[in-house]
């Protein structure tokens, strides 16, 4: 929107301007080095150092999982008793099977996760068996989002999302420590505000 | 007005007091999409001008309370003389209206707004609008009653229906007003109903204002519950113009400010044609920012009075070589659309190939079991009979041309619309071609772009199809339209390597040859190139498909791998645009060619953006 000629110059050297100072924010309490699939075909890592999530997102995932899963067998359990149909199994079953698979892979899952500050633009990356890059520029962002639920916020973690104006990009950052999120919104924002462009 | 951030709760920080941080301090957790560029826009003091925009959309739509707007405001007070009876219906408040606004410079200036509508002070809509809008509704409720009192009043004159015992009450509401002399007091009752509609269309009438100045569009409506909404003109994803039949009888037609969020457009309705016309070349002039671009020349010029009296020869001398502007007039088509030519390939696109198949299933299956069974196949029948007669309908009276504000785009038999689609608001361009047209050497191109249509608004994009259909001439001629900025060298990469190849030395990056079981046919077609302003890519073996992606409008890019993908070395390649029909992503590329691919897309977009001007078109 901004694309008038009177945008302050943009350093030519490496740009997002808080990000070498917050990187220490960035990469507090998260994990060193990201978890790739085996096969020789995946997608490279390439340079640059990725940032990665906070592991205390595994601990509230699994919470959270693990209570869903606790909870549906319950309910199934004391539906079996009192009536003692046998139909609930097929429904709870299905989640009980999905629930469980998401308990096993998500410690894995966590640590594939990995984003990148570039010059001009974040790359984001997610995945083992699906993996998926994605480049956005800075320019291009319409909206930084940060949510935390209870649980996040009593382990201290945020949900950061970045939204551009085409809902494919879907980049979320599940589990950020809050002030990392925070960190990484107001680098975003004011990278963002110098390079604004149109939609 | 309060703080949208504030209101959305998407600031944590404001919404979680404990999670404080030096940062904390930044007013909005946004990237506010569609604030206006601060230091052009000239008038802060104007109601509104306050409002900081903080959403994707063009548009916003914001609550009863507008600070300044329940200032007096002498458009608002008792009619003027009567304009609703006046055809030519004028701003008749010119001169009261001069004074309300002290902030001059936000009326645009004369030579650059034709319609005496968009002058930049509220305005109101053609005094037929209520009849249009809500009077139908009206109309029709009247018919019913009438005919539901006609059968009454035949059966009055037939005797035959007071037979029921005396004392009991008639099951009947009319009845009842009968037995009991209740018809004057009912007969009140409705014509009072009909007063107070009658008001209270008059009074939304007069509620329902829009002032169309240098930086926005606005509409204000509602009589108890005022919206007040604007769409900064940076943001205009286009402008239609749509005439539905009824309209078109009494003369009118629906302006449409198209917006770049979800359900953001601004609608005037209804305006009377001729005015909607001239307000629609106004409202593209303005946002074109050609006074932008001009007072810039004469803001650079104007030292001495010498260099002012200068400029302003040569602006005169200027202004006589360009000649009038002929923007308005309805230009003529690049591409005619033959009668016959748009039957035939309604005939023959893919949904005919359905309509065979289920009949032929149905026949197959009759012939089985019951005879009964065929007469399901009328209603299939009566539906696609339906839709091919909509879709050849709008295909009628199709123009396609060029304007100095965008591509303008015109159709429909019964319900015309004309759009015009400004400079770079197209976000992914496709060619295709399904296989029955492939002997005829015809394609359609489609675009994606904002439509600015709510989530609930089921019905088509007009735009959206820009070419229903057409030969290679007429696709070339709307792709030069469509993406002016492709270069010349470029061209070849759009029909004689991508919609028509592979021919020799393709420059796609095509599906290696260890991998053609996952594109079994196509898999020397499916690929994908990158030129410094757009990536094409290109699909298909029995639809053959090419899609050209402007850089400058790229969102953001993608690389995706599944297990089948990491087997093989191959990636898909997805380009994210604006949602729309246009399918962006190419799979099954050689896994290192499709990652060279994304860091040069993920680069050259930056390029391509940090160099777009095309929100101010002219400027």
């Amino acid at each position: 929107m901004t694309n008038t000629p009177d945008l302050p110059e943009r350093t030519p050297t490496s740009a997002p301007p808080r990000a070498e100072q917050s990187a220490s924010v960035l990469d507090d309490s998260t994990y060193s080095r990201v978890l790739e699939p085996r096969g020789s075909g995946r997608l490279p890592l390439g340079d640059g150092t990725w940032h990665q999530l906070a592991r205390a997102y595994v601990r509230v995932q699994l919470i959270s999982q693990g209570a869903v899963f606790v909870l549906v067998l319950a309910a199934a359990i004391v539906a079996q008793a009192v009536t003692g149909f046998a139909w609930q199994w097929i429904p709870a079953g299905v989640v009980l099977l999905v629930t469980a698979i998401g308990i096993v892979i998500t410690p894995r899952q966590a640590r594939s996760f990995g984003y990148q500050l570039r010059r001009d633009d974040l790359v984001f990356r997610r995945g083992i068996l699906w993996q998926r890059v994605v480049a956005v520029p800075y320019g291009r962002m319409q909206l930084v989002d940060i949510t935390h639920g209870p649980l996040d916020r009593g382990f201290g973690i945020a949900q950061l999302k970045l939204v551009t104006a085409a809902a494919s990009t879907g980049v979320t950052i599940p589990g950020l420590t809050q002030r990392a999120a925070e960190q990484l919104r107001d680098t975003l924002i004011d990278v963002a505000e110098t390079r604004r462009t149109g939609l | 007005m309060t703080d949208p951030t504030a209101e959305d709760g998407r600031d944590p920080a404001a919404s979680h007091p404990g999670a404080s941080h030096p940062g904390a301090s930044h007013p909005g957790a946004e990237v506010s999409g569609a604030s206006h560029p601060s230091a052009s826009h000239p008038a802060a003091s104007t109601p509104g001008a306050s409002h900081a925009g903080a959403e994707v959309s063009g548009a916003e739509v914001s609550g009863a309370e507008v600070p300044g707007a329940s200032a007096p405001d002498p458009s608002w007070g008792p009619p003027e003389a009567e304009s609703a009876a006046d055809p030519s219906w004028g701003p008749p408040a010119a001169e009261s209206a001069a004074q309300v606004h002290p902030a001059a410079d936000e009326t645009p200036p004369r030579a650059l707004v034709r319609s005496p509508l968009s002058d930049g002070e509220w305005q109101r809509l053609h005094p037929l609008t209520p009849l249009l809008r809500g009077g139908l509704f009206l109309l029709v409720v009247i018919g019913i009653i009438v005919a539901n009192m006609r059968e009454r009043l035949l059966e009055l004159f037939l005797p035959a229906v007071t037979d029921l015992p005396p004392g009991v009450l008639p099951p009947d509401p009319v009845d009842f007003l009968f037995a009991n002399n209740l018809i004057l007091i009912a007969a009140g009752g409705a014509l009072a109903v009909l007063i107070v509609l009658l008001v209270a269309f008059r009074l939304s009438w007069r509620f329902h204002t829009f002032r169309i100045s240098d930086d926005d569009v606005e509409v204000r409506s509602g009589v108890l519950f005022r919206t007040h909404r604007r769409a900064p003109l940076d943001r205009v994803q286009g402008v239609n113009l749509t005439r539905p039949m009824v309209a078109r009888l009494l003369g009118l037609a629906k302006l449409e400010v198209v917006g770049a969020g979800l359900d953001s457009n601004v609608k005037l309705e209804y305006l009377s044609a001729r005015a909607a016309e001239t307000v629609r070349g106004d409202i593209l002039r303005l946002a074109s920012g050609r006074r932008r671009s001009e007072g810039r020349t004469v803001a650079a010029s104007g030292g001495s009075l010498v260099q002012q009296a200068a400029g302003a020869v040569g602006a005169g001398i200027q202004n006589m070589v360009d000649g009038e502007d002929f923007s308005d007039a309805e230009p003529e088509s690049i591409v005619r659309i033959p009668f016959g030519r748009l039957i035939a390939s309604r005939v023959l696109s893919g949904s005919t190939l359905m309509l065979v198949a289920f009949v032929v299933a149905i026949a197959i299956a009759a012939s089985l079991s019951t005879l009964w069974l065929l007469f399901s196949i009328v209603p299939a029948f009566l539906g696609f009979g339906a839709y091919y007669v909509r879709s050849i309908a709008r295909g009628l009276r199709y123009s396609i041309a060029p304007s100095p504000d965008g591509v303008r785009l015109t159709f429909g038999l019964f319900t015309t619309i004309s759009e015009v689609v400004p400079p770079g608001r197209v976000h992914a361009i496709e060619v295709h071609q399904p296989l029955l047209w492939r002997p005829f050497g015809w394609w359609a191109v489609s675009v994606n772009r904002l439509s600015g249509r709510g989530s609930t608004d089921s019905s088509t994009d007009p735009f959206a199809a820009v070419l229903p259909i057409g030969t290679r001439d007429d696709v070339e001629r709307v792709l030069r339209i469509l993406a002016p900025a492709l270069p010349p060298e470029e061209w070849t990469y759009v029909f004689h390597h991508g919609i028509l190849g592979p021919v020799e030395d393709d420059p796609y990056v095509i599906t290696p040859a260890r991998a053609r079981l996952l594109r079994p046919f196509s898999w020397r077609r499916n690929g994908a190139v990158l030129t410094a302003d757009a990536l094409f890519l290109r699909r298909g073996w029995a639809r053959r498909t090419l899609t050209i992606v402007p850089l400058a409008r790229l969102q953001s890019v993608g690389l995706r791998q599944g297990p089948i993908g990491r087997a093989s070395r191959t990636a898909t390649l997805a380009a994210h645009v604006i949602a729309g029909t246009v399918q962006t992503s190419v799979g099954a590329l050689d896994r290192d060619a499709a990652v060279a691919l994304f860091e040069d897309t993920a680069h050259s977009t930056i390029a391509a953006a940090a160099g777009d001007r095309s929100h101010r078109w002219a400027g």
